[in-house]
């Protein structure tokens, strides 16, 4: 019978052709919308991760206790050791080497004297040795409001608002007074190259962003790091896989090393990430599952349309003394396979435009140039294994429902005003 | 009767003589370990958790207003130059040839990551001047018996409303102190030893200070010259001789 149906549907084109487009188009929108999603909820969780967690981060033990205070006493040495052996044991793994420190940023006037100072949050990240992953992450191409990124050691970057604040220009030599790991001042000069606007808040207040080696050398920090931050291939954050990388590192570095051995934090166990995460995949469930419910209506309610559209073709067969149930029968098996193809269509065009929007991205940076939060420029889907199946939810069950319904009003005809009913 | 009044009063003061109050105590203690000026050269042991480093320095005070301080080991530290007026203190680093002031709340930080505070290091205030003692007992310290004195602060401004101090009743010097914040919380210990004579005083040439609320093992320091009441030209208080 299956295939009786099958040929039937394909050779009339009027009783296949929109049902199936309409089951196409609809779940075509649910995997997009779903991968969409994903990605976009992705991609916050990947902004925090670049900037401070990484999907992973390697520090002391004791660095991890009084974290806030960036105590850099603390930090990790034999960093050029370790990070050969992590990516020697984990090839998959890209690795930055960072440094977090604070201090203060003193501007001179033409004699030399304190015209303007206030405190700063620095970052120490690669910048000068060719490898662009760190500038990358940061954004910082995209992020630059004055200037340039820095190519020679002994160059600063600083946000717009904070350079600003201290009345300091292109070019200007500004000098920055911290604290070196050991605890003695550290005072060392910068020129400023260029002033950038993250677009949030905290770090736009007073941040400055400097080569990890030149902090190295203020800071007396040879051959050490406040953190080495660890990424998943693909930039994507698969709770799995870290834990599965958790596991591995921690026999190859077991915690009773000392207070100054490296141990893993995963970007959950850091800060609130934990509880972001969780909270971003509920939002993200119920606004999937609003969107699938109301494209299940709209296709239940295809699937009522097409059983009165139907109205008099069950009449002349019931008339011609075909069975009611199994009239019933053949309408939810004709569902069933406009449900399959309408599904199967749909599913993979959605995900051809869903694979193309996870590799390019949906690039929205010009419309949010004077974004004031710290939001991701370009938006990129993300196909996970749920989004082969999720348009299955609208586009079978929804209508064979929709058809289920429908067909209950056969029963209600009386074949003794069939006739009557043809003939008018 | 003269016969009895005159040993009564002998006693008296003999007996007075052989327990000195709080006031005379501390007296002597500021007569022995504070001067008009003072030039020493000093080595800074920090007993860090993660390592120990020396830093040597020759410093210049002129009461308890004037300090200067410039650093000789090790290389890094070499150049840099302190003065201190009063509660202002500017820094020079011959690595960005700047001079830049530090405000004043910076003057109770650590010194090079050391225990020592900038007030610590480069004040030499008279006890008397801030401070009303109080003798508690007596206690023995390495062998040698001690008045236990308590000191209260007269005035607001000083880095440790309370000391507790443990003097030496031969030598009258402390060869221990705890430093307290106007709360109670014990700030620093300090243990101070090989007390030698020197110009008519007697001086502890090694001071051990801990930051009780730092991780370590504390800073030694340890005075390897010095001279009290020398001539100090006006020029080393100057801005201009940081730049020198």
């Amino acid at each position: 019978m299956i295939r009786f149906l099958l040929k039937g549907i394909l050779r009339d084109k009027q009783r296949s052709l929109l049902p199936v487009l309409i089951v196409t188009i609809g779940v075509m929108l649910t995997v997009v919308l779903y991968c969409w999603l994903k990605g976009i909820l992705n991609d916050s969780v990947e902004l925090s991760a670049r900037f401070t967690a990484g999907h992973v981060k390697i520090i002391t033990a004791e660095y991890e206790k009084n974290i806030s205070q960036m105590p850099n006493d603390l930090a990790l040495t034999g960093v050029d050791t370790l990070v050969l052996k992590l990516k020697k044991d984990f090839p998959e793994i890209k690795w930055g080497e960072r440094i977090h420190f604070g201090g203060l940023i003193d501007v001179p006037d033409s004699m030399g004297e304190t015209s303007s100072q206030g405190p700063a949050i620095g970052f120490g990240i690669d910048l000068l040795s060719g490898d662009k992953a760190e500038t990358v992450r940061f954004n910082l191409a995209r992020s630059i409001h004055r200037g340039r990124l820095p190519v020679h050691p002994g160059e600063i970057l600083m946000s717009e608002e904070f350079s600003r604040k201290l009345k300091v220009n292109l070019g200007d030599t500004i000098t920055f007074i911290g604290s070196t790991m050991y605890g003695s001042m550290a005072m060392s000069n910068f020129t400023l190259c260029g002033t950038i606007i993250f677009g949030t808040g905290a770090m736009d207040h007073g941040s400055v962003v400097i080569d990890i080696e030149d902090v190295r050398n203020v800071l007396d920090m040879s051959n050490a790091a406040s953190e080495i931050v660890g990424y998943l291939p693909n930039n994507y954050y698969d709770e799995e896989k870290v834990n599965q990388l958790v596991i591995k590192f921690n026999k190859l570095f077991p915690k009773s090393e000392g207070k100054y051995a490296p141990i893993i934090l995963t970007l959950r166990q850091q800060n609130d990430f934990g509880k972001m995460i969780d909270q971003i995949k509920q939002i993200g469930s119920v606004m999937v599952l609003i969107f699938v419910l109301s494209m299940s209506l709209v296709l239940w309610n295809a699937g009522l349309l097409g059983g009165l559209r139907r109205y008099t073709e069950f009449g002349t067969r019931l008339a011609v003394g075909e069975d009611y149930s199994h009239i019933y029968k053949t309408m939810i098996y004709e569902a069933l396979l406009i449900g399959i193809l309408g599904s199967i269509s749909g599913t993979f065009v959605g995900l051809m435009i869903s694979l193309y929007m996870q590799n390019h991205g949906l690039d929205l940076s010009s419309i949010m140039k004077n974004a004031t939060i710290m939001m991701p420029a370009v938006f990129h889907a993300r196909i996970n294994t749920l989004a082969f199946f999720i348009g299955f939810i609208p586009g079978l069950a929804s209508t064979i429902i929709g058809t289920a319904l429908s067909g209950i009003g056969i029963y209600k005809r009386k074949t003794a005003q069939l006739f009557k009913e043809l003939e008018a | 009767m003269k016969n009895i009044i005159i040993p009564m009063m002998m006693l008296c003061i003999s007996i007075n003589a052989q327990n000195p109050s709080a006031k005379e105590i501390i007296e002597k203690v500021d007569k022995n370990m504070s001067a008009e000026t003072r030039i020493f050269t000093s080595k800074m042991i920090i007993h860090n958790p993660r390592n120990t480093r020396t830093i040597e320095s020759k410093s210049w005070n002129m009461g308890e207003k004037k300090s200067y301080t410039e650093y000789l080991f090790p290389a890094r530290e070499q150049g840099t130059k302190m003065l201190k007026l009063e509660d202002q203190l500017w820094i020079f680093s011959p690595s960005t040839d700047r001079i830049i002031q530090i405000s004043g709340h910076m003057l109770r930080q650590s010194v090079m990551g050391s225990d020592l505070s900038y007030e610590d290091m480069m004040e030499d205030p008279h006890l008397l001047n801030h401070y009303t003692g109080k003798i508690d007992g007596e206690e023995k310290i390495d062998n040698r018996i001690c008045w236990v004195i308590t000191l209260k602060a007269n005035t607001p401004d000083v880095a440790y409303q309370t000391q507790k101090a443990w003097v030496d009743k031969d030598r009258f010097i402390p060869l221990k102190k705890e430093l307290f914040a106007k709360s109670g919380v014990l700030l620093k210990k300090m243990e101070l030893s090989d007390v030698i004579q020197i110009q008519g005083r007697w001086f502890p040439k090694k001071i051990l200070f801990k930051d009780v609320l730092k991780d370590g093992e504390g800073t030694e320091f340890l005075i390897e010259d010095i001279n009290f009441n020398s001539a100090i030209p006006d020029y080393i208080f100057s801005k201009a001789s940081l730049k020198k």
